[in-house]
């Protein structure tokens, strides 16, 4: 973990509620795709966590839903710096992925899988996506993952746009060595209980520190307790207990 | 050069500083950030006799200038403390520590503090009867001046390293639980724990923690927190460890000047890492703005007079 102060780039709305904000500085921090930052906001006491959405040597991207006082505040911020802690949590092994995996994204759950599918891609791997979002307008990044060479399938919940239904829906008619997966927690059970092979889960959780200090922040695993800031938030299927 | 150094009970600190029971762990997440050698001590997360999960989650809620928790003493027990934390924080943390603990019943406070004592880099047993998270546990000894004085007692009779009971503000007079400390054998007192708090999360129109209320913490309680100082000050003779929103090296010395030898620093901690470096760093110069050359002469200044 290292605290760096970055400098923001570009901040912008991308669906509803959703925005994309664009970092500068240093990412030396960042050693896999998953992990998060936690960022400090004027005035609010707690950091507020976000996955790393992208990033390289130099530049960062995050992509946050607006929910409370605190995206609110970050979505209209222009220009200025950000005091963040870059590097925190396990994030995800992609050594285990097997030929094909897939990537189950809902909703704010998207973002982390993001940089995950460039690396499986730059390892050799065939990946293929599932953006799940409840409305249209919801939607976003399908084009981003389509450039990078990937079969995308969104589904909506009410079916204006792509499959009708749930993530699962689309899930049935793809083959998958192994699949990696971030959304709401219902749609994480739904997705534990109709995949077939091995897979991981990103888990939220509220934090104090998000560095592993306080125990504000642990759950029960069949592996032992568990910080979701340091020892996960990733965690297995098989260490999972809902 | 300014005198930083304090004693507490014969025991003399660097500095003041001290990050406090909950906050820092074992030190191992602090000391991948900076070497921790500057600080003080530490207090090390409160220990039970035997392992505790603690709360279910959510444990967390964010306050104006402060946050509440309830974590609820999740800790590995004393023994894997004893075999596996004392011997990894050895490795980067060369001075003594403060153990804090917490327990049920007069006899495993008893229990723990009879392990704790045969460990050689303890330099305080810090008797936690504060703490808001659990049932019956703890709090009911900090509320009452006679259970105070009961596990003070206890504690006293299996240890011979320096006893501090560590108080919790949710209490009508805790000049009284203090007195009734000192009376028992207390060495010091450590306080204040969190001011017992709660939130309701809007949209769920429910508590946003799961125990429904916890420990508040932080900028916000210090005037609390120094009042509170102040007051025992006043009507013991033991030494005091200061702490409630401690965020500065100003804070700090205010904390001194009320009453305290030394100042723990906890939820400053978790919202910036580098907390009590950038203490321990900007004393001099606080020292110097406020024309003073060494902490040992400001404690209790405020009384004098
Ligand atoms: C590891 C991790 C990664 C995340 N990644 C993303 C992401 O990429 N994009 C995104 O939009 N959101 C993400 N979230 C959720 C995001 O942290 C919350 O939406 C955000 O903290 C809300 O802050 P607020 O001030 O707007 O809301 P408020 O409700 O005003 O916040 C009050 C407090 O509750 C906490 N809180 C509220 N909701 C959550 C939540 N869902 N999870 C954890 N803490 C919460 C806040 O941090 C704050 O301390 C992530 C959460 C975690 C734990
Ligand atoms: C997350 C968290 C965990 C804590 N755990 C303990 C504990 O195990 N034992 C204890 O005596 N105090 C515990 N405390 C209380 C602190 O040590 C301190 O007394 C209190 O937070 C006030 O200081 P602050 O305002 O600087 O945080 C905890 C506080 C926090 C925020
Ligand atoms: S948020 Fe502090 S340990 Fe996870």
């Amino acid at each position: 973990m290292e605290r760096v102060v970055f400098k923001i780039k570009d901040n912008k709305k991308i669906a509803k509620n959703v925005f994309e904000i664009k970092l500068e500085g240093n990412t030396d921090a960042i050693t896999k795709s998953g992990q998060f930052v936690n960022i400090q906001l004027d005035g609010l006491y707690l950091r507020r966590p976000i996955s790393v959405c992208d990033y390289s040597k130099n530049s960062l991207t995050l992509v946050y839903k607006v929910v409370g006082k605190g995206t609110e505040q970050l979505s209209k911020m222009e220009k200025g710096d950000l005091d963040v802690l870059v590097g925190l949590g396990n994030g995800y092994d992609t050594e285990i992925s097997g030929k094909e995996p897939v990537l189950i994204g809902g909703g704010v759950g998207v973002p982390p899988l993001f940089n995950l599918c460039k690396k499986l891609l730059a390892e050799g791997k065939k990946p293929s996506v599932i953006l799940g979002f409840n409305t249209k307008d919801e939607i976003f990044y399908e084009e981003e993952f389509k450039k990078l060479g990937v079969n995308v399938y969104v589904t909506t919940v009410n079916g204006e746009y792509g499959i009708k239904g749930f993530v699962i829906d689309a899930l049935k008619n793809i083959n998958y060595t192994y699949f990696y997966t971030c959304g709401p927690e219902p749609m994480l059970k739904a997705v534990y209980n109709s995949t077939t092979t091995s897979g991981q889960f990103s888990f939220e959780e509220r934090m104090g520190c998000g560095f592993g200090a306080c125990m504000g922040c642990t759950c029960k695993t069949k592996y032992g307790n568990k910080r979701i800031c340091k020892d996960g938030p990733v965690l297995v299927k098989e260490e999972i207990i809902w | 050069m300014v005198d930083t150094k304090v004693i507490l009970s014969g025991w003399e600190l660097d500095n003041p500083v001290i990050p406090a029971s909950g906050t820092f762990g074992f030190g191992k997440e602090f000391a991948d950030l900076y070497d921790i050698n500057i600080l003080g001590t530490f207090s090390f997360k409160g220990t039970t006799l035997n392992e505790r999960f603690g709360n279910s989650t959510p444990r967390i809620a964010e306050c104006t200038a402060g946050m509440i928790n309830s974590v609820g003493l999740q800790n590995p027990g004393v023994e894997h403390v004893v075999k596996y934390e004392l011997p990894e924080m050895k490795k980067y943390f060369h001075k003594k520590v403060i153990a804090n603990v917490s327990g049920f019943s007069i006899d495993e406070y008893k229990q723990t503090c009879e392990i704790l004592d045969k460990q050689d880099n303890i330099g305080i047993i810090e008797v936690n009867i504060s703490c808001p998270n659990v049932h019956n546990g703890g709090m009911a000894f900090g509320t009452d001046p006679k259970n105070a004085a009961e596990v003070t007692k206890a504690v006293k009779s299996v240890t011979t390293k320096p006893v501090y009971i560590k108080l919790s503000p949710n209490v009508t007079d805790i000049v009284a639980i203090a007195k009734s400390c000192e009376d028992a054998g207390a060495d010091g007192l450590s306080l204040i724990n969190t001011i017992l708090g709660m939130r309701i999360d809007l949209n769920k129109k429910k508590p946003v923690v799961a125990n429904k209320m916890g420990g508040f913490s932080g900028p916000a309680i210090f005037p609390v927190a120094l009042r509170m100082v102040y007051q025992v000050y006043e009507a013991v003779n033991i030494p005091i460890i200061g702490m409630g929103g401690v965020s500065t090296s100003d804070d700090v010395i205010e904390m001194m000047i009320a009453g305290a030898t030394a100042v723990q620093v906890g939820a400053a901690n978790l919202v910036n890492p580098f907390a009590c470096k950038e203490i321990i760093e900007g004393l001099e110069n606080s020292m110097n703005k406020y024309g003073i050359k060494s902490l040992k002469e400001i404690i209790g200044g405020a009384h004098n007079g």
